[in-house]
C-alpha cells in the first residue's frame, strides 16, 4: 500500500520533512496507526504520539483515529489551524 | 457551486488563496455588482504588531493546496444553507505579509443586513478554526515563531452549532 504522507507548519520544520511516500506494514490499516508507526521512529518523530493537538486529514479531509487507509491515499499531519 | 436558499438563487461565489496583495477597493467593487441586494458586509483582516510575540514585522503563512480551497468552499456552502446569499468572496494571502498589509477578505451581499452580518461572521468563525492556513510571526529582533491556537477561536467557531 502506498501512502503519500504530509507534514505542515511547525510539525514539517521540527521533522526537517515536508512530504515522503511510504509503504507501511500490512498490519498497519488505520490513520491511528499509521501515526504511531511513524512515531515509532524514534527522535523528532516521538512528537506524533506526544502532540495531543495533532490533526490528520485524509484525501484533504479532516478524518479520525479509526479512518481506514487505501492505497493511493494523501495523509496529512499538521498542527491546530492558525489562519484569518 | 452551492446554490443560496430562499429567494438569492444561485450564489456568485469567488475563492482565492494568492501570494499577491489583496486589492480590498477592487473587492469591494466586485461585490458593489450585487448592490440590488441591498446588503453586503465585508470583514478585512490585517497583520498587526502584538500577536503571540511583540513587535511582529511580518508573517509568513503557510497553507495546504486543494484542502484549503475545499475546506473554504465547505464553509460557504454552509453559510449559503443557512442564510440566502447572492455573492460571496474570499481572498486569503499566503507567504511573507508584511506588517500593515491585508491577511484575509471576506464580503457577503445578500437582501437582507442581518443575514450579511451573520453569514460574514460565521465564515471568518469557520475559516480561523478549519481551513488549513498556519501563521509565523516575525520579530524585530530577528526571531519568529509559529501562531498558536487561539481557545478564542473554537469557542466563537462552536457557537454557531446548531443544538
Amino acid at each position: 500500500m502506498k501512502l503519500r504522507i504530509l507534514y505542515f507548519a511547525s510539525l514539517h520544520e521540527a521533522l526537517g520533512c515536508d512530504a515522503e511516500t511510504i509503504d507501511p506494514p500490512a498490519n498497519i490499516t488505520t490513520l491511528g496507526a499509521l501515526r504511531q508507526w511513524l512515531a515509532g521512529r524514534g527522535g523528532p518523530w516521538q512528537m506524533l504520539a506526544e502532540r495531543d493537538d495533532l490533526r490528520m486529514a485524509r484525501n484533504q479531509k479532516v478524518a479520525r483515529a479509526d479512518s481506514r487507509l487505501d492505497d493511493g491515499d494523501e495523509v496529512a499531519f499538521f498542527p491546530p489551524v492558525t489562519g484569518g | 457551486m452551492p446554490r443560496a436558499n430562499g429567494e438569492a438563487g444561485e450564489l456568485a461565489l469567488h475563492i482565492q488563496v494568492q501570494e499577491a496583495a489583496l486589492e480590498v477597493a477592487a473587492e469591494l467593487a466586485h461585490l458593489q455588482r450585487f448592490g440590488q441586494s441591498g446588503a453586503q458586509a465585508t470583514f478585512t483582516g490585517f497583520v498587526r504588531d502584538f500577536g503571540d510575540a511583540r513587535e511582529v514585522c511580518a508573517i509568513t503563512l503557510e497553507h495546504y493546496p486543494g484542502m484549503t480551497e475545499a475546506a473554504l468552499h465547505d464553509i460557504v456552502q454552509e453559510a449559503a444553507r443557512r442564510w440566502p446569499l447572492h455573492a460571496v468572496r474570499i481572498l486569503h494571502r499566503v507567504g511573507y505579509v508584511a506588517l500593515g498589509e491585508a491577511i484575509v477578505f471576506v464580503g457577503v451581499a445578500s437582501a437582507h443586513r442581518r443575514a450579511a452580518f451573520a453569514a460574514c461572521e460565521f465564515i471568518m468563525d469557520m475559516l480561523k478554526t478549519r481551513a488549513p492556513f498556519w501563521k509565523k510571526e516575525h520579530c524585530t529582533d530577528g526571531s519568529a515563531q509559529w501562531v498558536a491556537a487561539r481557545h478564542g477561536d473554537s469557542e466563537a467557531a462552536r457557537r454557531w452549532q446548531v443544538p
